[in-house]
């Protein structure tokens, strides 16, 4: 099992240098600089804006500026954000805690329905509940975030239910600590939903299928033949042996628990990595840019990796065969 | 195949939904009553025009009509029904020219209100009919689709085979590339890639923009797909048979191997193409993509980001629902052509 964390761990190296180099890399090539807004502005004297140049670096070439970053970046130091006028690291800090409140709670929303939905449905294909479940999945599937985003905020602006964008009230400084996380659910719930069931759809009809698959198998007919109770059968085998597909989705969550929600948070007004990715494109802002995709990637490449190392560890085939792999 | 689509309900009436898109857009000049620019200054926020066939007083009419709207409240753009203006509807009038097909000038239109207006869907804040916007939208949120998986797909396949056929160094190259592609998060690499391109761009500039931006982030996935798939063709017989014949190897990739991943790579373009209408819709929902006044259905949509724009004027929300429609379509159709040419699930639950 060790030899086989030290054998993936061994790939991202690379993959961390391609990463971060090809990102430096579109950054170089976008036209102009941070400092052109800087140089229109007529109160910025020549002097400043060269001194500003020496201190970002920008005036040594492409190669030294990259290594310079990509060793503070190890540090996980991504230098300063030329508009906010602050380390990109704190930047970045409170947007991704928000951003994960966001995710893991709609993460949370999609698998707590997806998987006794998904077994409903594959109990009994064809019946009516399985199409009705099926619909909805095929609907929500192919509903887009954004438009459903905006259904959502009419609906909201409509009822007041919910509010209307930030991640809490104007008066949170003033509140108790329940009333604190109440506060913070309270915001959290429209853009969770939003994304939980857009997540949902999908994961239904795959829990749904894998069901099946296993509900059909030799093992599951053995074990009724034995006279285990459907209960069992449903939970202790075919449940457990529908995991792998799971984990690997699981996986993919993981990995895209800081981006996948991005232009829902734009829209929904939601204070998170989103929002300060977009400001950071539009802006130039080159290392902050550069920190967000690579904290972005740094993400996908780790929940890739723990659906890996889960999967090997449930699933004694996998590791054998990686583990030879390396051996050969 | 067509016989697996035409019996499947659901695909059958998804692939004439699609037809149905695709000709509109094609004839939007023609269909559409105004052209995308023309602004009704005088009517912003215009409520969608119901169509009558009976007067307020129950008679009926055999030529449609919509009745006259009022203003009566400037500030917040509310509108009232004038009964006493009835417009009728002609077809085949005459309004502004425009050339059909882009060969023959015509100010025909299919539809159209002499006097008064007629917005089916009601107007946007410059007065702009929203259903001719949105005709005209599906030129460009329909063709990206298409355009883009050509491309990707055509990169994708050409660079799978090779890695694939060739395997070795070559193949460990172009998996490591891909491989780093895939590990940026696709919305911020998308983002990304957008500031490498200056700001104002033409509009055709925009759209091979966005083309291009879109099939370099989803080339990587395909090719690994179809690498693999061609790892597993290259040992057939009939490969081996056509290398003693003395084929080249692009010969071999492009004749022999690549059809026989057509029927995967049907079912993925069909399923992908969503993925493409996402992406511009999301760029120019952002001001990223296509630019006014050129309407596409993601920058109409710009509007309603504003939630009391949304709430006083739902019908803004239209080309949210042009979208929605035109990506079930593609997700019908494509998970039937998987069911057909993968039967393994369906064999499954008979």
């Amino acid at each position: 099992m060790i030899l086989y964390i030290l054998k993936r761990l061994y790939q991202l190296i690379p993959l961390l240098i391609g990463i971060t180099f090809f990102s430096f890399l579109i950054i170089q090539l976008a036209p102009g600089d941070y400092l052109d807004q800087l140089r229109m502005n007529p109160q910025i004297s020549e002097k400043t804006l060269n001194q500003m140049v020496k201190i970002y670096g920008l005036d040594q070439p492409i190669l030294v500026q990259y290594f310079k970053w990509l060793i503070n970046a190890l540090k996980f130091d991504f230098g300063y954000s030329f508009s906010y006028q602050m380390p990109v690291l704190e930047l970045i800090k409170d947007r991704i805690i928000n951003t994960l409140f966001l995710s893991i709670t709609s993460g949370i929303i999609a698998w707590l329905l997806a998987i006794p939905l998904g077994i409903i449905a594959a109990l009994r294909p064809n019946s009516l509940i399985d199409k009705f479940i099926q619909i909805f999945s095929f609907t929500f599937m192919s509903l887009p975030g954004f438009f459903f985003a905006f259904l959502m905020l009419f609906f909201a602006v409509k009822t007041g239910i919910f509010p209307t964008g930030g991640a809490y009230s104007p008066n949170y400084e003033n509140m108790t600590f329940f009333e604190k996380i109440l506060d913070r659910l309270w915001h959290v719930s429209l853009p969770a939903l939003v994304i939980g069931i857009g997540s949902l759809a999908g994961l239904v009809r795959l829990v749904r299928s894998t069901m099946i698959e296993q509900l059909q198998s030799e093992y599951v007919l053995f074990a009724r033949a034995k006279g285990l109770s459907e209960k069992d059968i449903i939970l202790k085998h075919a449940l457990r042996n529908a995991l792998n597909p799971f984990i690997t989705i699981l996986g993919f969550e993981i990995a895209s628990l800081l981006s996948g929600s991005a232009l829902i948070e734009i829209i929904i007004n939601w204070p998170g990595m989103g929002m300060l990715m977009l400001d950071a494109v539009l802006s130039q802002d080159l290392y902050l840019v550069m920190g967000g995709l690579y904290i972005g990637s740094i993400m996908l490449i780790l929940g890739n990796l723990i659906a890996d190392i889960l999967l090997a560890k449930l699933d004694p085939r996998i590791r054998q065969r990686e583990v030879e792999g390396v051996l050969k | 195949m067509i016989e697996a689509i035409s019996k499947n309900r659901f695909a059958f009436l998804s692939l004439n939904i699609l037809f149905v898109l695709y000709f509109l857009a094609v004839f939007a000049d023609f269909i559409a009553p105004y052209p995308y620019d023309i602004q009704h200054r005088d009517t912003p926020y215009h409520p969608p025009t119901q169509i009558h066939f009976f007067d307020e007083k129950g008679n009926f009419h055999l030529r449609p009509f919509v009745y006259g709207y009022k203003m009566v409240d400037p500030i917040n753009k509310y509108y009232k029904v004038d009964y006493s203006k009835k417009y009728p509807i002609y077809f085949f009038t005459e309004g502004e020219s425009h050339y059909l097909l882009g060969i023959f000038k015509t100010d025909k239109h299919l539809f159209g209100v002499k006097e008064g207006k007629i917005f089916l869907l009601g107007a946007d804040n410059l007065g702009r009919d929203i259903f001719s916007r949105i005709l005209y939208g599906a030129r460009i949120s329909l063709s990206i689709g298409l355009i883009g998986v050509f491309l990707s797909f055509t990169i994708g396949t050409i660079i799978g085979g090779i890695s694939g056929y060739f395997g070795g160094k070559v193949d460990n190259l172009i998996m490591r590339l891909s491989e780093i592609l895939m590990s940026f998060p696709s919305f911020y690499l998308m983002l990304a890639l957008r500031a490498v391109f200056p700001i104002n761009l033409s509009s055709t500039e925009v759209f091979f923009m966005i083309v291009v931006i879109l099939s370099f982030i989803s080339w990587a996935g395909l090719a690994r797909v179809v690498r693999g798939m061609v790892l597993s063709i290259r040992e057939q017989e009939y490969v081996l048979a056509a290398k003693s014949y003395g084929a080249s190897s692009l010969r071999i990739i492009v004749k022999h191997i690549i059809p026989n991943t057509y029927s995967y790579l049907l079912i993925a373009a069909t399923l992908s193409i969503p993925g493409y209408i996402l992406g511009e819709s999301a760029l120019s929902l952002l001001g990223l993509g296509i630019q006014e006044p050129y309407a596409s259905w993601g920058n109409m949509l710009s509007s309603a980001m504003s939630y009391t724009a949304v709430s006083s004027y739902p019908w803004i929300l239209a080309p949210g629902v042009a979208i929605f429609i035109t990506i079930l379509a593609f997700n019908i159709l494509g998970d039937a052509l998987r069911d057909a040419l993968d039967p393994k699930l369906r064999r499954l639950i008979k």
